[in-house]
């Protein structure tokens, strides 16, 4: 019985991570997490990847043009995103991975809106069955 | 032109009309959750129909659910030389050999199609399976794909002319398992997402079983003596659920232009050197 639960168990355990299967990770500096109050300019609902660009200030106070991205059209209704979560001008809060090279590109972690509903950006693996 | 497309259309429609229907998870009425509660019934005889969901197991960015490209001494490919020469001149951008969006030669990052076995083992989402007498169709949401498989009895071709999707024939191994064998695939296609190579050489063999109403698995099978030493197995009882019949698959489609403009403001910037 108790093998059983235990089986049953790591059946149902489940591993968020980001996907971005179509072009990778390498880029992205992992160690790195900003999150900055940003203003919408664009959001393309498109594959192989959606992708958000915003305004943010730097530190210095300097306004950056970013564009993030996140995995595909088919993945984030799943994650109840839709073509019409953004439209330019929108006050959000975006989180993100940078990439390692300083270009103003990220990939998106989570989105709080104005309302503030949260927009997760990661991708629950879980199999079509427990493990047997 | 308008003759052709209506061949086309009645081509594509027929299979739907002759196919067996999938019954659906829930009966309707059900209350949500109840079917899960039941034993699924049995698997019907000589019967892979419906629209099946790997989960996101399926995707498999690191390379083959039963055999990722994660260094592990146990999920060493066995490789030729000229397997692992062919391999290290493919640069993937996920995985442990992976390189910036910019760099990589990955043919489906581009929109190639990703032939087969690739179809199984990389962004297998849902699938459809629609069964005639003569051929079993199999449409796949990425890329929108399908592809033929023949059970009218004829042999593989002997020296056959490369295709995307190479040539399929089936049999049914016994009432529940459906084995499809699989030659001439082009050589530009990679076997999985970590650029794992095959030869014109290449003969895959996929194992449909299906364990019950609801369920079924996929075995995948990779044989190319020119790449590999022996024989390996990519995908070992990748499981399906059968999801309703009135389900709606999302459309998932390589778009040149979508992805030119994903390459200019993103995949581009976030490769260049000392962009900072």
């Amino acid at each position: 019985m108790r093998n059983k639960l235990v089986t049953i168990f790591l059946g149902l355990l489940t591993v968020s991570v980001p996907l971005f299967a179509h072009h990778g990770a390498a880029a992205y500096d992992t160690s790195k997490n900003l999150t900055v109050k940003a203003t919408v300019t664009e959001w393309f609902w498109a594959n192989p990847h959606c992708f958000l660009k915003f305004d943010a200030k730097d530190d210095k106070g300097n306004v950056v043009h970013w564009a993030t991205e996140t995995s595909n059209p088919a993945d984030m209704v799943n994650l109840g995103w839709s073509k019409d979560s953004f439209k330019p001008g929108d006050e959000v809060t975006v989180t993100f991975t940078p990439v390692k090279n300083g270009a103003p590109v990220g990939r998106i972690d989570q989105v709080v809106l104005a309302s503030g509903q949260i927009l997760k950006a990661r991708v629950v693996f879980k199999s079509a069955e427990p493990t047997q | 032109m308008f003759r052709f497309c209506l061949a086309w259309t009645m081509a594509l429609a027929a299979p739907l009309m002759l196919t067996t229907p999938a019954r659906a998870q829930t009966a309707p009425g059900q209350q949500p959750g109840a079917a899960e509660k039941q034993k699924p019934a049995p698997a019907p005889i000589h019967d892979i129909s419906g629209i099946w969901d790997p989960g996101n197991e399926g995707i498999q960015p690191l390379g083959p659910r039963a055999m990722p490209e994660d260094g592990k001494p146990e999920h060493q490919v066995p490789y030729t030389p000229l397997g692992l020469e062919t391999l290290n001149s493919h640069k993937p951008s996920n995985g442990i050999r992976s390189v910036l969006p910019g760099e990589t030669n990955d043919p489906v990052v581009y929109c190639d199609p990703q032939g087969i076995p690739r179809e199984d083992l990389y962004e297998l989402r849902t699938t459809q399976i629609l069964q005639t007498p003569l051929k079993v169709f199999v449409l796949y949401e990425f890329g929108r794909i399908w592809r033929v498989i023949w059970t009218d009895g004829r042999d593989l071709p002997k020296d056959p002319e490369p295709r995307w999707y190479g040539y399929s024939v089936g049999k049914w191994e016994d009432d529940y398992t459906f084995v499809v064998q699989t030659t001439g695939t082009d050589e530009r296609t990679w076997v999985d997402r970590a650029g794992r190579p095959h030869s014109g050489d290449l003969r895959v063999e996929e194992k449909f079983h299906r364990v019950d109403q609801d369920t079924l698995e996929l075995t995948v099978t990779i044989n190319d003596p020119k790449m590999y030493t022996k024989p390996w197995v990519p995908l070992d009882k990748l499981r399906f659920k059968l999801k309703p019949p009135n389900f709606d698959v999302r459309e998932m489609i390589c778009s040149p232009s979508e992805f030119a403009e994903y390459n200019k403001i993103i995949g581009k910037p976030a490769s260049e050197k000392g962009a900072q």
